[in-house]
């Protein structure tokens, strides 16, 4: 699905990622954890194609294309989706207008015709009831006036519609009470296919013992130090950061 | 340019006037005090705070204007319907600044609204009579003295009291001709008492040459009227306008003017309210969205004299390419104008690194039992928001369209008129294509 091989990049000339490997197929669910400022919102931003980041090494292919060569909008259009960790407010833009006109942007992009109204309008319906989002929501602005948890859940909602074939959810789990934490992690257990990856990026555990990751990989310092299965996760609840800091030091 | 210059163009025009004044219509003495003005005062220049940042001499300086003869193109039946805004509505055409009954359509003419030419209702019409020339002052303004000078038609449009119109009223300005020219229509809109309208101006210019169309429009709302007043500017990249509109409200009386400023050369509006009576609610609401090296020069005054009147305004504007803006809003709120809700908001978008905006939000208060505010922004397009919808799948082309959209829809919002609001978002569709 997507493999990315010594990824370095930077914002304003400080590198931040630093020769990262990982490897996801089709079907997997990868979390990637770490301590703050190891780098994992800016992976999630440069797979997004945020410009902001420069790449400065190294490759990243998805479904076989070069990814890095995509604008951000090709990019979803190839069917990767970043759930973000501070949703935007777009005053003005109805959620609904703003869903219809990606998925015909995105339908224009393989060459098919825009969605019919009525199909479009039961999609919505159907994927609303997924994260239990109201109906009113759908129609308001895109994200303005929204809870924290509404914006979370209109994240998991905007995937359910777009159908991606791979989503990075970047600290969805942040500023979610558990209420709202267990309705969003639902909504992407009832989404993950054999066809479908994930890469859930969080700074806790708490997220995983609702979506349960095959592999759990460490960042640190821009780069990942350890890889292993679920139970590494536990293990890092536990024992905290320091000793795979001190581990990942030793070797560099 | 140069003073001398300056009285060449000035003297230029004034000798126009001269050979023309004796073939005009109506009030000989109203069209000399307007040439006294106008000789005294001239075109105006930079020098002159109104105009500091939009200098008109230099739009008359190549004189081009001014050439005498009109040869007026023809104007179809079907160039008039291809301009239709609201199908069904009233459509009162006006071609080089002449009434033209011909291609008019008032078959729908409601009871109670009388529609007449401007010439000859000065002559004959009582109502017409007792406003015109009142609201707009030959000695506040240049143009306005221009116009009064040697305005050769336009409408009268009077809705009686009681009257509900529910035909929409469209006003038709059609510029056109086969040389460059100058054109001064002029309107009077009269609603009385307890009556009910919507008045549609539109300016669309016909072939490529310069026209100039400095249009004079008086409007009174009576007690308890209720007027809804749109003014859509669409002209050609060579159609430039100085439009005035001079309004007078009465107790009770809800006036609401939209402004759309969406294509043409030089756009100057002066836009003018004062109040007859107390208990008045005007809203001012305007767009300007301007491309290549287009000009919309906004002017607003609302003069709260009286005590107990509410003001609200609202414009907007989004510029790209080379597009220069002016928004100059004045609310006067006089020592006696107590319990007054005065409010103005001016925002932008610059789309372009050549793009300008200048802005100057005014606001003079002598009363001290008053409710008033007033802002102005300007900036970009939100980054953050177009990396989101981005991120969607949704192109940088639409996704900015989609923005611009979503930040003048606080405008487009206030029109009431659905076939007029669809006219508006076909215009905006076409912007942004």
């Amino acid at each position: 699905m997507i493999s990315i091989r010594n990824l370095h990049a930077s914002v304003d000339g400080k590198e931040i990622l630093r020769g990262l490997n990982l490897e996801v197929k089709a079907g997997e669910v990868h979390a990637i954890m770490g301590p703050n400022g190891s780098g994992k919102s800016t992976l999630a931003s440069v797979l997004a194609g945020r410009e902001d980041y420069e790449v400065t090494e190294g490759e990243v292919s998805f479904d076989g294309k070069d990814l890095l060569s995509m604008p951000a909008e090709d990019r979803a259009r190839e069917g990767l989706f970043l759930a973000f960790q501070y949703p935007v407010e777009i005053p003005g833009v109805s959620n609904i207008n703003f869903l219809k006109t990606a998925i015909n942007e995105i339908r224009e992009y393989k060459g098919q015709g825009n969605i019919d109204p009525k199909q479009f309008l039961a999609l919505v319906k159907e994927k609303q009831k997924l994260v239990e989002l109201d109906g009113k929501l759908a129609n308001r602005s895109v994200n303005e006036g929204f809870s924290g948890g509404e914006k979370k859940r209109n994240e998991i909602f905007q995937m359910a519609m777009l159908e991606p074939k791979l989503a990075i959810l970047d600290e969805t789990d942040s500023g979610l009470d558990i209420d709202a934490l267990r309705i969003v992690a639902n909504g992407v257990n009832k989404l993950r296919t054999p066809e479908r990856a994930f890469i859930l990026v969080t700074h806790y555990q708490r997220l995983l013992d609702y979506i349960v990751p095959d592999f759990v990989h460490v960042l640190y310092n821009g780069r990942i130090v350890k890889s292993g299965p679920k139970e590494l996760a536990l293990e890092l609840e536990e024992k905290g950061y320091d000793w795979i800091k001190s581990e990942a030091n030793i070797e560099a | 340019m140069s003073a001398v210059a300056e009285k060449t163009l000035t003297s230029r025009i004034l000798n126009g006037i001269e050979s023309r004044l004796p073939s005009l219509y109506g009030d000989g003495h109203l069209r000399r005090e307007a040439v006294t003005y106008f000789s005294e005062k001239g075109i105006p220049t930079k020098k002159w705070e109104d105009y500091k940042y939009i200098n008109p001499e230099g739009l008359f300086r190549i004189g081009e204007f001014m050439s005498d003869a009109p040869v007026i193109r023809e104007v179809t039946a079907l160039d008039v319907e291809r301009m239709t805004i609201i199908p069904g509505s009233m459509k009162l055409v006006i071609v080089n600044g002449v009434f033209i009954p011909a291609l008019s359509k008032l078959d729908r003419l409601p009871k109670g609204v009388t529609v007449k030419s401007i010439d000859d209702a000065v002559l004959s019409d009582e109502t017409a009579k007792a406003h015109f020339g009142r609201q707009a002052q030959v000695t506040s303004d240049p143009f306005i003295a221009w116009n009064t000078a040697l305005n050769t038609g336009g409408v009268f449009v009077h809705i009686a009291a009681n009257t509900q119109c529910e035909v929409p009223i469209h006003i038709l300005h059609i510029a056109g001709n086969e040389a460059a020219s100058t054109w001064h229509p002029r309107n009077l809109i009269v609603a009385d008492r307890d009556s009910k309208a919507e008045v549609i101006e539109s300016f669309e210019t016909i072939g490529p040459v310069k026209t100039l169309t400095n249009v004079v429009t008086e409007v009174v709302a009576g007690m308890n009227a209720h007027l809804d007043h749109y003014r859509m500017q669409v002209e050609g990249d060579a159609g430039h306008q100085v439009n005035t509109t001079c309004v007078l409200t009465h107790k009770g009386s809800n006036y609401t003017t939209h402004t759309y400023s969406l294509s043409g050369g030089w756009v100057r509006n002066n836009l003018n309210i004062a109040f007859a009576e107390q208990h008045t609610e005007t809203y001012l609401y305007g767009l300007y969205v301007l491309d290549k090296a287009r000009v919309a020069d906004n002017h607003t005054v609302v003069d709260h004299s009286l005590p107990n009147c509410i003001s609200n305004e609202l414009y907007k504007g989004v510029m790209s390419g080379k597009s220069t803006a002016v928004f100059n809003g004045k609310i006067f709120v006089r020592r006696d104008a107590q319990k007054t809700n005065a409010y103005q908001t001016n925002r932008n978008i610059l789309l372009s690194d050549d793009a300008t905006i200048n802005t100057k939000p005014q606001l003079e208060i002598y009363a001290d039992d008053v409710k008033c505010s007033h802002g102005t922004s300007t900036g970009r397009l939100d980054e953050d928001a177009l990396f989101y919808l981005r991120a969607r799948g949704i192109g940088d082309t639409a996704a900015r369209k989609l923005l611009v959209r979503a930040f003048v829809e606080e405008v487009v919002d206030k029109v009431p008129n659905e076939a007029v609001k669809a006219y508006v978002d076909d215009r905006l569709n076409d912007l942004f294509a």
